[in-house]
């Protein structure tokens, strides 16, 4: 189920401007992959071309390859909207459906796939993907009522529960605990921990501590000076990077010596 | 070293009195509009129960006033007018709502944006036609051109009681009937639908849109699983606004409507129904004091529906408050 990317010579622009350039990784399956940087230098605008969420923006597009075990995301004959069904992604801000109810948002992306789905494989859909996101037992008397009466910490569950009941290939999460407490940030890295023998996790952080604790590898991103493109410093394992990284901007972004 | 930081004095706010007394005078202001609101809404209810008095309490109104049938009660024509003004406006609203939110849809999330600003103000601009220019192009224009139309649906969905022919089996020509008039009625709430749903289409969170594009949602699905759901209540209020200029508009359905006073379904055959507010445009000149006061509690009835109207608008979107977004 999970898969390998290799990403070679992506260049990604908002219309004429180069955001990012050059970018060059490989990504193990059932493994997470953290991308740490400084705001502003492309760590989420990369994280958006891994399933063409970036190209929903107007003019907004990219050159080089995206493989998903060895199949180019950016192919001609590839459909943006079958890549999304393939690669969940869970955003900085928890986002469940308000008109639906806990079970309708975990089953949404479920009913896109397949409309007739039987009662009974709904319920199971629903109660496996809310047990994989460790939110049944907070929720299970109260399927029926709307997600947004959650907290955030336990809406952000829920999205994750929604994002995987699909079986995605690759889970995205784009900075998924900067809005969320430390006791609900410590829930979603104990459930990343244990996703990870299932998925292949990429996620983007701002919180170095979070990259160290949940990540195998971890990338960093930086940028020359504003206006410049943001580029892929070094990335390597998670150990590497922050006990002893190639890169002297690496070292001094990770303990704190920037600018 | 750094030198010892000063502290910056700040100045001392003078005006406090003053403030306080504009914030009073504010809030008097706002309050003063409220009540402003409820009293013009409270004298206009006044005002239509007193005229009406006369012809509710009038013991044999149909002696008085040729247009009452023999025998009959103010009630024998104000049911039939409110049943033809509730049906001209509801059809009306099924001919408009589906065109209007589809019109929305387009400028909200597929047209590309110069063109989405141009159909708005395209949209907008109908708004702005005079409704008696509405009512000269519904007879001279529209209805030669859909009596065919008529003509086919009595022909071949006659069996369906609305599209029922005359005695004949034909649809009237000219097609002075309740459909052409609903269409036209239709063309004149457009607008007002249309620029509210757009607004409120608009105004989908981009969380809720990526939210199901990145679970593969096709435009489609992105519409009915985030933009839908989300402006539920936005379009239920904006046809509300449309219902209520449907049901009070007068000069097109004078112009293009042949009168009728029959509980009658027939949208195709003239001389079935009549609005009330058309009703009264056409008798109040030639009235004399008691039939004034018959048609003002016409009027009245009016005045309760479209308040029964709006009640029922705000019920539906309270019941849904739990699954609006708003929380």
């Amino acid at each position: 189920m999970a898969q390998r990317i290799d990403v070679k010579d992506l260049n990604i622009y908002y219309s004429d401007f180069l955001a990012v350039a050059n970018v060059e990784m490989s990504v193990d399956p059932r493994s997470v992959t953290a991308f740490i940087g400084p705001s502003g230098c492309g760590k989420s605008t990369f994280l958006r071309t891994l399933n063409r969420m970036h190209e929903v923006i107007p003019g907004a597009h990219v050159q080089g390859t995206v493989a998903m075990d060895g199949i180019d995301l950016y192919g001609a004959d590839v459909d943006p909207v079958a890549v999304r069904r393939q690669v969940g992604m869970v955003f900085q801000r928890p986002n469940p459906f308000p008109t639906m109810s806990i079970a309708d948002n975990v089953l949404a992306g479920v009913r896109l796939n397949n409309k007739r789905i039987s009662k009974s494989d709904a319920e199971e859909v629903v109660e496996t993907s809310l047990r994989s996101a460790n939110l049944w037992n907070e929720v299970k008397d109260r399927l029926n009522r709307p997600g947004s009466g959650l907290s955030g910490g336990q809406q952000q569950r829920l999205c994750i529960a929604r994002a995987i009941a699909v079986k995605p290939q690759v889970l995205l999460m784009d900075e998924p605990c900067s809005a969320l407490d430390p006791i609900s940030t410590l829930a979603i890295e104990d459930l990343i921990a244990e996703l990870k023998s299932d998925y292949t996790i990429v996620i983007v952080t701002h919180n170095m501590q979070q990259a160290a604790r949940v990540s195998d590898r971890t990338a960093f991103f930086n940028l020359a000076a504003t206006g410049q493109p943001g580029r892929l410093v070094e990335i390597d394992d998670t150990s590497t990077i922050f006990s002893s990284p190639r890169e002297q901007a690496t070292e001094d972004y990770i303990s704190g010596r920037f600018g | 070293m750094t030198p010892p930081v000063t502290p910056v004095r700040t100045p001392r706010r003078r005006s406090r009195p003053a403030d306080r007394g504009l914030d009073r005078s504010f809030r008097y202001v706002a309050v003063g509009s409220g009540m402003l609101i409820l009293a013009t809404l409270a004298s206009v209810a006044i005002f239509l129960i007193i005229e009406a008095m006369p012809a509710l309490t009038h013991p044999d109104l149909a002696s008085e006033i040729p247009w009452i049938p023999k025998d009959g009660t103010l009630w024998s024509v104000v049911g039939p007018l409110i049943f033809g003004t509730i049906l001209a406006a509801i059809v009306s609203l099924v001919v408009a709502v589906p065109i209007a939110v589809g019109i929305a849809l387009f400028i909200s999330h597929y047209a590309p944006r110069r063109m989405a600003n141009a159909l708005g103000y395209v949209v907008d601009l109908l708004a702005a036609i005079p409704s008696v220019v509405f009512g000269l192009w519904g007879v001279m224009v529209l209805a030669p051109k859909v009596q065919p139309v008529w003509q086919f649906l009595v022909d071949y969905l006659g069996w369906i009681p609305l599209f029922a022919g005359d005695a004949h089996g034909n649809a009237s020509n000219p097609p002075r009937v309740l459909m052409t008039t609903s269409i036209v009625l239709a063309v004149m709430i457009l607008p007002i639908i249309t620029a509210v749903s757009r607004e409120v289409f608009l105004q989908t969170p981009r969380l809720h849109e990526e939210a199901a594009l990145a679970l593969g949602a096709t435009r489609w699905e992105l519409i009915r699983m985030a933009v839908l759901p989300f402006g539920r209540s936005g379009v239920t209020s904006a046809a509300m606004l449309g219902l209520g200029r449907a049901l009070g508009e007068t000069m097109a359905v004078l112009m293009i409507l042949s009168p009728g006073l029959l509980y009658s379904f027939k949208l195709l055959v003239a001389s079935q129904q009549q609005t009330i507010a058309a009703n009264i445009a056409a008798r109040f000149n030639d009235a004399n004091d008691i039939g004034r006061s018959t048609l003002i509690a016409t009027g009245l009835a009016l005045f309760v529906i479209t308040l029964l109207v709006n009640l029922a608008a705000r019920a539906i979107i309270a019941r849904r408050k739990d699954f609006s977004g708003a929380n």
